[in-house]
């Protein structure tokens, strides 16, 4: 096993590990998603028909309104929802959603592109507190 | 984070477990955008439809008004999601209206006037430059930072009753001078002709600046655009980019000259019209059946309300096809007074009050009426209602009620 330790700002949320789903893409949880389906719902989507429960979402940055800042919660509420979103840029709204749904955030990585530096798939630990991301390599 | 005593006491819970809950929320937004402390605001103004609360959102809000919470400052809302005088016929269920019945009990209970309105700027009490703010509604937002001058950060539901209750924000973001300097660049060569053609030049701004920290100087616009059209432009550019601020140059209060917000060191970028075109693309279905014409996204202003009137008169919508206006409250009596209802429900459109159309489950009320190609002026809401299973299109206001009124788009 050969772990890579990600820098990035402290974050939102408690240390969790999960599987990443990655793509150069953005986010909004009104925009994208069928949260009752549990999947990416908007065509445009580079992640259209995934399935983002239990993941660690890796995209890009926020994009459009502030809805997400309720949406992170209820999705939670229902088990639906990812285990952590990690961003190149985060703006106020996905770190208010966080907060309310205690689910992990991070985001501005010091190596750079966070999406080319995660592979979907792979199990990453992600740490608010200690504002890091070990990826664990095999 | 610097507090200050009061807010060291509202820490330890001196002013009660919600005001206790609101300002750890606001330290943990405050922590992670480094701010060095919090900043009283004036007004806060909350997004919160029953589809994003949800059963575990709406017993949030009544957990808070349950333990005896009471607004701090002047509070206000964005647009429900349910118009309770007209649900059923839209296909929208007794659950639905439930929930909103208990939000707005929990609401009214914690102080907070029900406006519910996203275009507040226009019909309560718009914010004065430098004013410190704590807004929801991305809309509201850009607009209240870019054309008055005010500063607040997109804040959330959650954050926005947190700054309710505590009355103040975590002083990051917006807040700051430094953070309000343009970034970038944009120069517009073809000057928008309609409230359509605002929003699609919005839209295109926003999606090249394409984040939330980026601030857009606008040069180019040769006449002052009306609160109308600038509104349109914001809220598209808010919704493309998640852009807060922008500047026009020689226009808005922040950027009386392109120095004054430090654009002239930016290198220049033009938004051509085969930019705008490109944008509106995807957007076209000329010849194509129509399902449900919107106006919406924001709320029409009586200005607008005036408009769509006046085009509807003397016509009849198809049968193939539904149309929904949605204004706020505060335009509604005057509209009525003036018969742009009677005029717009004559034609057969549906005059909604107090809502936003892709904030009232949209997905559900589209199956529900068997809702697929949606044709609307609003660049904003045709960006978001791709993802709940519309085929939206985009056309001018006089093309919407014309395309109403044909049944397919023209």
């Amino acid at each position: 096993m050969l772990d890579v330790t990600l820098k990035c700002h402290v974050g939102i949320g408690g240390k969790i590990t999960g599987k990443a789903l990655v793509a150069d893409d953005n986010f909004s949880a009104r925009y994208d998603l069928n949260r009752i389906e549990g999947v990416f719902s908007r065509p445009a989507h580079k992640l259209y028909g995934q399935s983002y429960q239990d993941v660690v979402l890796v995209l890009n940055t926020a994009k459009g309104g502030v809805a997400t800042a309720w949406m992170l919660h209820e999705m939670t509420s229902r088990g639906i929802a990812p285990k952590a979103i990690v961003l190149n840029s985060a703006n106020t709204i996905l770190a208010q959603g966080a907060a309310l749904a205690e689910l992990a955030m991070v985001d501005r990585f010091e190596d750079g592109d966070v999406t080319r530096l995660i592979e979907t798939g792979e199990s990453v630990t992600v740490d608010p507190v200690a504002g890091e991301v070990v990826v664990h390599r095999t | 984070m610097k507090l200050t005593d009061k807010e060291q006491a509202m820490q330890a819970g001196e002013f009660g477990p919600a005001c206790q809950w609101a300002i750890d929320h606001q330290l943990q937004i405050g922590r992670m955008f480094d701010a060095e402390d919090m900043v009283e605001v004036s007004q806060s103004h909350m997004m919160a439809d029953p589809e994003s609360l949800g059963e575990a959102g709406v017993a949030f809000v009544e957990g808070l008004a349950k333990g005896g919470a009471k607004v701090a400052i002047p509070m206000i809302t964005d647009p429900r999601g349910v118009d309770l005088s007209y649900y059923e016929p839209l296909g929208q269920t007794e659950d639905m209206a439930n929930l909103e019945r208990r939000f707005v009990a929990a609401c009214t209970q914690m102080g907070i006037m029900m406006t519910d309105t996203c275009i507040n700027y226009q019909t309560i009490m718009p914010p004065v430059r430098g004013d410190h703010v704590a807004y929801g509604d991305t809309g509201v937002v850009i607009y209240s930072n870019s054309v008055c001058g005010a500063r607040s950060n997109f804040e959330g539901g959650p954050s926005a009753l947190a700054a309710g209750l505590t009355g103040r924000t975590p002083r990051d973001g917006l807040h700051l001078d430094r953070n309000r300097r343009a970034t970038r660049r944009f120069v517009v060569q073809e000057q928008p002709r309609d409230l359509m053609e605002w929003g699609v030049l919005g839209a295109t701004i926003g999606r090249m600046a394409g984040s939330y920290w980026e601030v857009p100087v606008i040069e180019g616009i040769d006449r002052v655009p009306t609160s109308d059209e600038v509104k349109h432009m914001g809220a598209a550019m808010a919704s493309y980019g998640s852009t807060p601020l922008f500047h026009i140059v020689g226009i808005t209060p922040e950027c009386p000259r392109i120095e004054d917000v430090g654009g002239d060191a930016l290198a220049v970028e033009t938004v051509s019209a085969a930019d705008t075109t490109a944008l509106a693309k995807p957007f076209g279905a000329q010849g194509e059946k129509v399902d449900v014409v919107v106006f919406a996204a924001p709320q029409l202003s009586l200005v607008e309300m005036q408009q769509v009137a006046s085009l509807c008169r003397g016509r009849k919508i198809s049968k193939h096809t539904d149309m929904m206006v949605c204004t706020p409250v505060q335009v509604y009596g005057d509209a009525a007074r003036m018969g742009y209802i009677e005029a717009i429900e004559s034609f057969g459109g549906k005059v909604l009050t107090g809502t936003c159309f892709y904030q009232q489950y949209a997905r559900e009320i589209g199956e529900a009426n068997g809702w697929k190609r949606l044709l609307s002026n609003s660049t904003k809401i045709v960006n978001i209602l791709g993802g709940y299973g519309y085929q939206p299109a985009l056309a001018t206001m006089e093309n919407c009620v014309a395309s109403a009124e044909k049944g397919e788009v023209v």
